[in-house]
Order: structure tokens, then sequence, then C-alpha cells
């Protein structure tokens, strides 16, 4: 929250953001590994309102409290050119029941392999990859993980559809993961006794935009089930609010399913993402 | 793998695409006809001229034939009564270096035009969609 009040006043406090060459609201979000998109998925649109001609950089906050976890992650995105995006985020993850927090560095890069998000016939299309690694990996190997570090690869497709609905503009994207990671992650990467684990899962969001600066929408995220601890997928429903192309503030409420033994985990987000 | 928040939610967005409006009446006279484009025009020349980031790329250009070819554009492609009889977008555009920076900008002086003229907003993403395709034939010339 301390962070999430120090990129409000930053963004707030200076008036110069560099990269303005996208519609507003149309780059989204940070999501929770770093990378530009929604809430949960990463998105084929590279984060922050850099055109071709751009450098654009952001930084994001958001906290995910659920019943009995809560979810920290701050990082950054730096997109060059609208051509390819780097970031990095640090996750802290808190269970409560242990009195303990799980942290997990991310760094991904997304490429631009297609198209534009508002502009092109066929949807724009991104190849990413995130590489995660857990600080402490104590918990993931008790559970039973193999790993406390794994690499996910994704393919994103996005569209803006300009007065789709009912003259509203509709964004819709779709990503396919290749991932070991159990809870994203933060419980390590496949199984010990079962080996390699990797699988495709995919993930979508979808959102219509309320006038120039409101975005409202779903998300589904498939997730594996490596631990045999009956890994649910997630979702969400959000509300994004971009006021300016400097700023944008985001709740959602969120069904995470079973974690770890602890069942039906609901709650709350909220994220600002400050774009320079 | 149940997820009970995800099905309500996606069905009520499936059901809101449903109440997509029929085109009984054309885009043209929901623009408010010859005289909204006009308005919608004057405005946009109004912020071209004020504008410091695109304002060069219209330098050399006469404003009066601008304005002219711009409406009967808009009426054109809003299927209002009109034939563009202006040259085509690659003609014009060719040798201006338009960059996908500036092209957007204008978007955004577009949707303040349209905004000043009292244009709703499921109108003017109407507008903004037809206009979309001819991007490819404006920017990078």
């Amino acid at each position: 929250m301390r962070f999430i009040l120090l990129i409000l006043t930053l963004t707030t406090a200076n008036p110069l953001f560099a990269a303005d060459g996208k519609l507003i609201a149309t780059p989204g979000i940070s999501q929770i590994e770093g990378a530009g998109g929604g809430g949960f998925v990463p998105w084929a649109q590279l984060a922050g309102y850099g055109s071709r001609d751009e450098i654009a950089a952001n930084v994001f906050c958001s906290t995910a409290n659920v019943d009995d976890y809560e979810l920290d992650v701050c990082g950054a995105q730096a997109t060059f050119y609208d051509r390819v995006e780097f970031s990095v985020a640090k996750q802290k993850f808190d269970v409560e029941a242990l009195n303990l927090d799980i942290k997990q560095q991310i760094f991904g890069v997304k490429v631009r392999l297609y198209g534009d998000l508002v502009y092109s016939r066929l949807p724009q299309i991104s190849l990413g990859i995130q590489h995660k690694k857990l600080d402490d990996p104590t918990v993931a190997y008790l559970l039973g993980a193999d790993d406390d570090s794994g690499t996910d690869v994704y393919l994103a497709a996005s569209k803006l559809h300009l007065g789709a609905i009912a003259g509203y503009n509709w964004l819709w994207n779709i990503t396919a993961r290749s991932t070991e990671a159990n809870q994203t992650g933060l419980l390590g990467f496949g199984n010990a006794q079962r080996g390699n684990q990797r699988e495709i899962v995919l993930e979508a969001s979808t959102a219509i935009l309320f006038g120039r600066h409101l975005a409202l929408g779903v998300e589904y995220r498939q997730k594996p089930d490596n631990l045999g601890l009956k890994e649910d997928d997630w979702s969400n429903v959000f509300v994004a609010w971009f006021p300016n192309k400097a700023i944008s503030v985001t709740a959602a409420w969120l069904d995470l399913g079973e974690i770890a033994g602890s069942k039906d985990q609901k709650g709350t987000y909220f994220s600002v993402t400050g774009y320079f | 793998m149940r997820n009970k928040l995800f099905y309500p939610a996606f069905i009520i967005l499936i059901m809101l695409s449903a109440c997509a409006s029929t085109p009984e009446t054309t885009l043209y006279e929901k623009l408010g006809g010859q005289s909204g484009i006009e308005n919608i025009v004057d405005n946009l020349v109004q912020e071209i001229g004020q504008d410091e980031q695109i304002f060069h790329y219209f330098a050399q250009a006469r404003v009066s034939r601008f304005r002219e070819n711009l409406i009967e554009h808009f009426c054109h492609i809003a299927d209002g009564p009109c034939q563009y009889t202006g040259d085509s977008m690659v003609d014009i555009h060719t040798g201006m270096q338009v960059n996908e920076k500036d092209f957007n900008h204008l978007v955004d002086l577009l949707i303040n035009a349209m905004d000043r003229a009292g244009i709703p907003h499921r109108i003017q993403n109407q507008l903004l969609a037809r206009l979309a395709p001819l991007r490819k034939d404006i920017i990078y010339l």
C-alpha cells in the first residue's frame, strides 16, 4: 500500500510523461508477474503508451488480499519502440497461517510479432517469456516441488474492436502459456516425484470500455496442478480507471479457488500503474 | 478447476454484446448530418492549428481545401450523400513521413473535436472504427 501511494504521488507530481502515442486505456495495466496486461494475464499489448517511435517506462504495485493469503507485487516495465518489453517484478506472498512470506523475482521479455491492437485488421500477436526464481524454496520443496526456478513461455493475441458492442470499444485477449509453475511459481516448479510437468494452459481476458477512461472486464487463468493440491483456475472481475495517460487505478474481485489446502480463496485486488 | 465467478460475469458481457444497436439510421445522420460533420471538422482544424506536435504537417496545406476535403471524406465514409473527390490517402501522405506517434495524436485531437461537437462516445467510436483501417495508407509513407 505504501508503494501504491508512492506511485500516485510520483505520477501526479510529474506532469511530463514521455510516451503518449497510443489511445488512452488501450495498453492495459500490469499483471502480477510484471508484464503489460490485465491483472492476471499477460496481453499482446506491450506495456505503456509508447508507439513505434517512442520508449516507454512504467512502474506498478498491486496487492491481492484473499481469505488466507496476501500477495504484494511491485515492478516496472521498459518498452522500446512498441517492439520489445522488458519487465521485472518482485512478489511477496504472505501465508497468514504459517506467519511467513514467500518471495519471488520475475524477469520478463515480450516481443510484438505482428499487428496493432487497434489498427490492424487481425489481432496483435506477441511472444513472451517470464523467468521466475524463489528467494527461499523451503515451502516449495516441503510441498513436493521439483525446482525453485522456472521459465514460462507464452503467446498472446489481443484485439480492440472500436465501437463493437453497442458502440462501446471491446477488448479481448487470449494467451497460451507453457509452464511448470505451481501457483505461478510461489509454490515452486514441477513435481519432485513426477519430473517434468510442463504443460500448456490458456488464459483469457475481455473488457468493455465505457467511455475513454473506464474499463469493465473479466479474466480467467487456467492453472496446472502439479503438486496434487487441487490447484484451481483463477478468475477476476475488474474495473480499471484511466484518468489520463500517466496513471491507471484498478480494483478487482478475485476468485482463486483452493490454494495449498485452503479452500475458496476469494478477495480483492487493487493496483496502480504509473506511465512515463 | 471449477470457478463460480467467471461464468456469470462472462454471460453478462455476452448479453451486453447482444444489445448492439440496429443500424436504422446512417452514421452520417447520427453524427448530425452535414452541419454535424462540419462542426467536427471545424473543431479539428482548430485543434490542429493550436497543436505544437503535428501542426508542421499541415503548415503547407490550404486550410479551406483541407476542410472541404475532410468534410466530404467523413460524409462519404459515414454513408452520407457525398462522393469523396479528393486524392487518395496514399497520394496525399506520400513523402510526409507521418509516424505512428503523430498519427495516434491526431486521433486524440479528433476525439477532442468530437467531444467539443457533443458527439456521444458510442457514435464517436463508430466513426473511428471506419477511419482506423486507413492508417496503413497514411503512416510511414
